[in-house]
C-alpha cells in the first residue's frame, strides 16, 4: 500500500468536503454573470471569512471529544469589543486588535479551565459560559453601534491591491510585480496564513497531536503519558483565538458591534455543521481544522446559489435546511459501509 | 540485591483488600511469572509498579533507592514499561504516532515525522512486524497486530523493567512465537520481566521464578519446575483440585437437532459454514485466532448483516436479523459476548438490573416491572451462581471480572436459552471461577440446552467439548469428535495440515 | 433503580438554592417595595405556571439526554406545532400540534436509530428545515389565525384555582416519573444511555428504544407548542427558540448526566423551578438583559461545580 494511497484513503472526509465545495461554487459561478471575477471572489471570501474562523474554532475541542456552544457568542464579544478599539493612530489599533485576540483567547482559556479543573462536560461548560459572554457583549453594545477606522476596515475586507491602494505602496498598487497578487482578497490571504502560521503548526505538535489523542481514547492517551489537562486548555484555549479572530474580522466587515442573540446561535450551530461537512467527527480523533474551512465555504456557497437562480426568498430558508440536512446526513450516515452492527455503536 | 523491591505494599478499594503487605522482588535477567486467580491482586501489583494506581502503604525500591510513581509517565521516565491487556493505543492515530505517542523525535519544536517514522520501522522490524505500514491507523489493524504494536512501544521507551499483563491472549499462534523470541531476547539484554499469564504451557516454556497470589497476599515464589501444576493450582485457589474438567456423558448424543446451520457465508470471512448442533451437546469451535469463529457466533446471532445461508431451529428454519429476534421463539438464543466490559455488561447500572435485562419482560405485566418477581429471581440466580458481591443494587463495576461474566451469563440463564453461543467466555478469568462455569455449561447441557462454544485455549475444548469443529480461513476443515479432540489433532487441523505432517510448516506451536 | 446518595446530591442542591434565590427577591422587595410579594401564594402558583411551559420541554427532553443523545429541533418543533395548531383552528387544533410533534419526533428517532446520524447534527438539521417549512408556509409573515379557546383554557385557565398548565405539566410528569421507574422502556433507556453495545447485544430493540425517546421529546415539544400559542393567543416566528438551552440546562443542573444512563426525573423539575424563578426574579429587580445572561451562565456553573462532578471516563 504506497504512501499516498494510504494517505488518500485516511482523508476521504476532507477530499469530499473540497468536492462539494468545489461542486457548489463552481455552478454559483458557471451561473454568476460576472463569474470567475476577482469582484465575485473578494466578496464570497467577504462572506465566508467569519463563518470559517468560527468552524476552525470549533474544531478543536470536537477533535478532543468534546464540543464548544459558546464560540459564536465569543465571537459576538469580540466583535462587540473591537467596535470600540479598532480607531486611532494605527498603533492603537493595532493594540486594539491585539487586545481582542488577547481577550478572545482568554475566554477560551476559560472555557478549557471549566472543563478540566470545574470537572464539568464540555457541553454544558460552554452553554453557560456562551452565556456569560453574551452578557458581556450585550453590556458593551446594548444597540449595535461603534467606530471602526474606515482605512482598515476598507484594506482589510477587500483585495491585496486595495491594501496597497489605501497605504500607497507598490505604487499604490499599480506596480507591475504587484499584479501578480493584486488579485488576492485579504480574507483568504488571512485564512491560508491563520492555517499556515497557527493550524498546521499546532496539528504537528506535541500539544497538538496529544488533542487528537485524547479525542480517540482518553483512557489510553493517560495511560501513555499524555499530559492530557494540557491539551484540553490548548484546545479551547485555540477555540478562543480563532473565534476572536473572527469577531475582530467582523468589526471590520460590518463596521460595528451587533450584540445580536440569534445570529451568535445561529454561527455556533452552523459552525458544528461546517465541523461535519468537513469530515471531522463529533466522536474526536479524526478531522481537522482544513476540512471545517471548506465546510464552511460549502455552507456558504449554498446560500450564494440562491441568489443566482432567484430562489423565491421564502423557500430560501427550506432548501437551506433541507441541503444542510442532507449534507450532514450523508456525510454521518455510517451505515451504508457497515457490516457488523456493533461498530454503530459505541 | 533485587533490581526491583516492593516492601510492605498495600491497596484497598472501598472494604476490598485488593493488596495486603505484599514483598515481593524480582531480578534482572530474568522471566518471573505472576500467577492467580482474579482478585489475587496481580493486576493491582502490576498497575502500582506501572504508576497506574499508587498503593496505600509501603515502599518500592528500584536498583537500591525508593521511588513513588505519581502517573504511568512518571514510571516510564525510571523504565518501567508495562503492556496492559487493555490496551493503551489510539486508535484514530497512526502506527508510528503510538510507538512514538510519549517522546516523539523534534524539530524547531515540532514532532519530526520522518524520524518518527523510522524510529517506528526499526522497532517493528525489531518485533518481526515489518509488514506493518507504519502510517496506518491503529482502527484498522486486527487486535493481534495492535497487540504487537503495544509491544514495538513498549521496547521503544527503552525499558529496564517490561511488565506484560496477559499480553499474549489476543494473539495469533504465529505472533505468540514472536512474542516468546522478544522474550528471550529481552532476558539476554538483562531486563526485569514480568509475566502475568493463565496459560500454563506459557509459563513452562518462558519463566525462570514463579510467584504465586492469592486473596491479595504473597504466597510464594519459587523456581520454575520446582512444583507439580496441581501443588500450584492448589496455592493459587487454596483447596485441592480434584479436576479441572466435569467429566463428559461419551457415546454419541441422543437429543434431537437443535439448530440446523447451511452454507452460512458472509462478507470474505465466512465461507460455506454448515453444521449441526444436538440438544445436550456441547460443540466446540477452534482454530487459529481469526479465521472466523467469532463471525460465526455474530452471524447466528443476528448482529452481522449480509449474511447467506440458512438457519434452521428445531426444524424451522429462521431468519435471525438481530439479537432481539434471536432471542424470541421457544428455542431462544443467548450469546455471552467476546468482551464483558463493554459488551455484557452496563457498568454503571447495577447488578441486579444488569441480571434482568434481557429477560425483562418476563416480570412484566404489559409495559410495567413486577418488582418482587424480579428481585425474586435476581437473588435466585446470584444464588445458583455463587457471585461474589456486596449488595445486588451496587454497580456491576465493582465486581471482579470472573464475577462480572457470572453476571453476564446468568443475565441469559434467565431467558431460559436453547441454545447457548458463548464468545471465549473465559477469557481473562481465573482458574476457580473457569471451573464453576466448566460444571455449568455441563449441567446446561444436560438439562437439554444446545452449546456452540468458542475458545482460544485448547485445554478447554478438549476438556469440555463433545465435537470440535475447527475454521481455517472461514472454513470448516475439520470436524472433531469424542478421542479425536486431542491437541496435535486442533493444532494439526489449526494449520490446516494433515496428521501425517506432509507439509512441514515453520513456526510449530508448542 | 435504587437511589444512590450521589443521584440526591444535584436534588437537594437545586432545592437549595431555590430557597436562596426567593430569599434574595424577597430581600429585594421588602427593600424596595416592602412586600413579601415572592412568597405569596399567587405570585408562586404563577410562576408554576409559566414554568410548566418549560417544563413540558425539558420533561421530554431529558429522556433524550439520558440516552446519550440530544434533540436540538425542539425549538421550531414547538413554533410548527403551535401554528400548525392556529391555523387548523377548531376541535382539531390540540391533536394537530401534537401529531407535528409526533411527527418530527418520529422523523428524529428514524433518522438517529436507522441512519445512525449524530442526534446532535440531524436535529439540527431538522430545526433548519421546519424553520423553511414555516417561513414558506406564513409568507415570512407573523401568523394571524388565533389560537382555540381550548388552548387558551390549558394555557391560562384555572381549575380551583391552579393553573391548568400546571395541571398538564404534573399529569406530564406523573407519566414519565412512572415510564423511568416502572416501566420496561425506562430500564431500556437507562440502559441504552448507559452502553448502547451491550444493550443491544443483550437483545433490547435499540432502535425502538430511540425513536421512542424521540417521539417523546416531540411530543411534549408540540404540546409546549400548543400551550404557548394559547398564553400568547398566536403563534408567533421563533416562539420555541427561547426554550432549548433553558430546557437543557434545567436537565443537567438536575443532576442528569449530560452523557445518559443516569439521572432522576425530580431533578429534572427542580432545574426548570429554579430557572424560572431565577429570570422572574432578576427581571423584578430590573436587571437588564446582560446582566441576566452572565448570572444565568453563573449560576449554571457554579451548581455544576458544586456537584463535584468527577470525570466518568466513559471512553476507551
Amino acid at each position: 500500500m504506497s504512501d499516498i494511497a494510504l494517505k488518500l484513503r485516511q482523508n476521504l472526509g476532507l477530499l469530499l468536503a473540497i468536492g462539494l465545495f468545489v461542486v457548489f461554487y463552481g455552478i454559483y459561478n458557471a451561473y454568476h454573470p460576472r463569474g470567475f471575477s476577482p469582484q465575485i471572489l473578494v466578496q464570497n471570501a467577504n462572506e465566508s471569512f467569519v463563518l470559517a474562523m468560527v468552524a476552525m474554532a470549533q474544531t478543536v475541542p470536537v477533535l478532543m471529544g468534546g464540543l464548544d456552544l459558546s464560540v459564536g457568542a465569543l465571537m459576538t464579544m469580540i466583535n462587540c469589543l473591537a467596535s470600540y478599539l479598532l480607531q486611532g493612530s494605527p498603533m492603537e489599533i493595532a493594540a486594539g486588535i491585539l487586545i481582542c485576540l488577547a481577550v478572545g483567547t482568554l475566554a477560551g482559556l476559560s472555557n478549557g479551565c471549566l472543563v478540566v479543573y470545574g470537572r464539568i462536560q464540555p457541553i454544558i461548560a460552554t452553554l453557560a459560559s456562551g452565556a456569560v459572554f453574551m452578557g458581556i457583549a450585550l453590556f458593551l453594545r446594548p444597540s449595535p453601534g461603534g467606530n471602526v477606522d474606515g482605512d482598515i476596515a476598507w484594506a482589510l475586507t477587500n483585495d491585496l491591491y486595495e491594501v496597497a491602494a489605501t497605504y500607497g505602496f507598490a505604487d499604490g498598487g499599480d506596480a507591475a510585480w504587484f499584479q501578480w497578487f493584486a488579485w488576492i482578497p485579504v480574507p483568504l490571504l488571512l485564512l491560508v496564513l491563520v492555517v499556515v502560521f497557527v493550524w498546521l503548526p499546532f496539528r504537528r505538535s506535541v500539544t497538538g497531536r496529544g488533542v487528537y489523542a485524547v479525542g480517540s481514547a482518553e483512557g489510553a492517551a493517560y495511560m501513555s503519558g499524555i499530559p492530557i489537562d494540557r491539551c484540553k486548555l490548548a484546545a479551547f484555549t485555540l477555540a478562543g483565538l480563532f473565534a476572536a479572530i473572527g469577531g475582530v474580522y467582523l468589526a471590520l466587515q460590518t463596521s460595528s458591534g451587533n450584540a445580536d442573540v440569534p445570529q451568535a446561535g445561529s454561527y455556533t450551530l452552523n459552525s458544528i455543521a461546517a465541523v461535519v461537512i468537513g469530515g471531522t467527527s463529533l466522536m474526536g480523533g479524526v478531522g481537522g481544522a482544513v476540512g471545517s474551512l471548506f465546510g464552511a465555504l460549502v455552507i456558504r456557497s449554498i446560500s450564494f446559489n440562491f441568489r443566482i437562480f432567484d430562489v423565491d426568498p421564502l423557500l430560501q430558508t427550506l432548501i437551506e435546511g433541507v441541503v444542510l440536512l442532507a449534507a450532514v446526513s450523508l456525510g454521518a450516515a455510517r451505515i451504508l459501509r457497515v457490516k457488523n452492527r456493533l461498530e454503530l455503536m459505541g | 540485591m533485587p533490581f526491583l523491591e516492593l516492601e510492605s505494599i498495600s491497596k484497598h478499594y472501598g472494604g476490598v483488600h485488593a493488596l495486603q503487605n505484599v514483598d515481593f522482588s524480582c531480578e534482572r535477567g530474568s522471566i518471573h511469572a505472576v500467577l492467580g486467580e482474579n482478585g489475587a491482586g496481580k493486576s493491582t501489583l502490576i498497575k502500582i509498579i506501572a504508576g497506574v494506581v499508587k498503593p496505600d502503604g509501603g515502599t518500592i525500591r528500584l536498583d537500591g533507592r525508593e521511588v513513588t510513581f505519581d502517573s504511568p509517565a512518571e514510571a516510564n521516565r525510571n523504565g518501567i514499561v508495562c503492556i496492559f491487556q487493555e490496551l493503551s493505543l489510539l486508535p484514530d492515530l497512526s502506527v508510528a504516532d503510538n510507538i512514538c505517542i510519549a517522546n516523539p523525535p523534534r524539530r524547531f519544536g515540532m514532532i519530526d515525522r520522518r524520524a518518527q517514522r523510522r524510529r517506528a520501522e526499526d522497532l517493528l522490524a525489531r518485533i518481526g512486524c515489518s509488514d506493518v505500514h507504519p502510517l496506518e491507523k491503529v482502527r484498522n489493524l486486527p487486535l493481534s497486530r495492535r497487540q504487537m504494536v503495544e509491544i514495538a512501544k513498549a521496547l521503544g521507551q527503552e525499558p529496564s523493567v517490561i511488565m506484560f499483563d496477559e499480553a499474549t491472549s489476543a494473539l495469533t499462534s504465529a505472533d505468540v512465537e514472536k512474542v516468546y523470541a522478544i522474550l528471550k531476547e529481552l532476558k539476554a539484554r538483562n531486563l526485569a520481566i514480568l509475566y502475568i499469564s493463565h496459560r500454563m504451557h506459557e509459563i513452562e516454556a518462558l519463566a525462570d521464578t514463579c510467584s504465586v497470589f492469592r486473596n491479595g497476599r504473597h504466597i510464594e515464589t519459587f523456581a520454575k519446575g520446582s512444583r507439580s501444576e496441581s501443588a500450584i493450582v492448589q496455592m493459587m485457589i487454596g483447596r485441592e483440585i480434584a479436576q479441572i474438567f466435569p467429566p463428559k456423558p461419551g457415546g454419541s448424543p441422543k437429543g434431537q437437532v437443535a439448530l440446523e446451520v447451511r452454507g452460512l457465508s458472509w462478507a470474505e470471512r465466512l465461507n460455506d459454514i454448515t453444521f449441526n448442533v444436538r440438544e445436550g451437546e456441547v460443540l466446540g469451535l477452534g482454530g487459529l485466532d481469526g479465521q472466523g469463529q467469532r463471525d460465526v457466533l455474530l452471524a447466528l446471532f443476528g448482529v452481522l448483516r449480509g449474511v447467506e445461508g440458512s438457519v434452521a431451529i428445531k426444524g424451522r428454519p429462521r431468519r435471525i436479523s438481530s439479537p432481539a429476534a434471536a432471542k424470541r421463539g421457544r428455542r431462544s438464543m443467548a450469546l455471552i459476548p467476546e468482551d464483558r466490559k463493554s459488551e455484557g455488561l452496563m457498568l454503571e447500572m447495577s447488578v441486579s438490573d444488569n441480571l434482568s435485562l434481557a429477560a425483562l419482560n418476563r416480570f412484566a405485566t404489559g409495559p410495567f416491572i413486577g418488582r418482587a418477581a424480579e428481585r425474586a429471581s435476581v437473588e435466585a440466580m446470584i444464588a445458583k451462581l455463587r457471585i461474589r458481591l456486596g449488595d445486588p443494587d451496587d454497580p456491576a463495576a465493582n465486581l471482579s471480572g470472573g464475577n462480572q461474566q457470572k453476571v453476564v451469563i446468568g443475565k441469559w440463564l434467565m431467558t431460559e436459552p436453547g441454545i447457548i453461543l458463548l464468545n471465549d467466555p473465559t477469557r481473562g478469568i481465573d482458574v476457580g471461577t473457569k471451573q464453576e462455569l466448566y460444571q455449568l455449561l455441563r449441567d446446561l447441557a444436560d438439562a437439554g440446552a444446545a452449546i456452540v462454544f468458542y475458545s482460544t485455549d485448547y485445554d478447554e475444548l478438549i476438556g469440555c467439548c463433545d465435537r470440535v469443529l475447527i475454521l481455517y480461513d472461514g472454513r470448516i476443515v475439520r470436524e472433531l469428535e469424542g478421542e479425536e479432540i486431542n491437541e496435535t489433532n486442533i493444532v494439526a487441523s489449526s494449520l490446516n495440515i494433515d496428521v501425517s505432517g506432509e507439509v512441514p510448516h515453520a513456526g510449530a506451536v508448542s | 433503580m435504587r437511589m444512590a446518595s450521589r443521584e440526591n446530591r444535584p436534588i437537594l442542591i437545586t432545592a437549595s438554592f431555590i430557597v436562596l434565590i426567593l430569599a434574595i427577591g424577597t430581600a429585594y422587595t421588602l427593600a424596595t417595595q416592602g412586600s413579601a410579594s415572592f412568597i405569596s401564594a399567587n405570585y408562586l402558583l404563577q410562576q408554576l405556571q409559566v414554568a410548566s411551559f418549560l417544563g413540558i420541554v425539558a420533561a421530554g427532553m431529558m429522556l433524550v439526554i439520558l440516552l446519550g443523545h440530544i434533540d436540538l429541533s425542539v425549538p421550531w418543533t414547538i413554533a410548527a406545532a403551535a401554528m400548525m395548531a392556529t391555523a387548523v383552528g377548531g376541535s382539531w387544533a390540540v391533536p394537530v400540534g401534537l401529531g407535528v410533534g409526533l411527527a418530527v419526533g418520529l422523523f428524529n428517532g428514524l433518522g438517529v436509530a436507522h441512519l445512525r446520524v449524530p442526534s446532535m447534527i440531524f436535529t439540527l438539521g431538522v430545526n433548519a428545515v421546519l424553520r423553511g417549512l414555516m417561513i414558506l408556509h406564513t409568507g415570512g409573515f407573523a401568523p394571524q389565525t388565533q389560537s382555540t379557546g381550548v388552548m387558551e383554557f390549558l394555557a391560562v385557565g384555572r381549575v380551583f384555582g391552579v393553573p391548568m398548565a400546571l395541571v398538564v405539566w404534573v399529569a406530564l410528569s406523573a407519566v414519565v416519573v412512572v415510564i423511568l421507574t416502572r416501566t420496561t422502556l425506562g430500564r431500556y433507556i437507562y440502559a441504552v444511555g448507559n452502553r448502547e453495545a451491550a444493550a443491544y447485544l443483550s437483545g433490547i430493540d435499540t432502535r425502538l428504544v430511540l425513536i421512542a425517546a424521540f417521539v417523546l421529546c416531540g411530543l411534549c415539544a408540540g404540546l409546549s407548542g400548543v400551550l404557548l400559542a394559547g398564553y400568547s393567543t398566536k403563534a408567533y416566528q421563533g416562539m420555541g427558540d427561547a426554550y432549548l438551552l433553558p430546557a437543557i440546562a434545567a436537565v443537567v443542573i438536575g443532576g442528569t448526566n449530560i452523557l445518559g444512563g443516569q439521572g432522576r426525573y425530580a431533578g429534572t423539575v427542580m432545574g426548570v423551578i429554579l430557572i424560572t424563578l431565577l429570570t422572574s426574579v432578576l427581571s423584578v429587580m430590573q436587571i437588564d438583559e446582560s446582566g441576566r445572561q452572565v448570572i444565568y451562565g453563573l449560576v449554571i456553573i457554579v451548581m455544576l461545580l458544586l456537584y463535584g462532578r468527577s470525570s466518568t471516563r466513559r471512553q476507551a
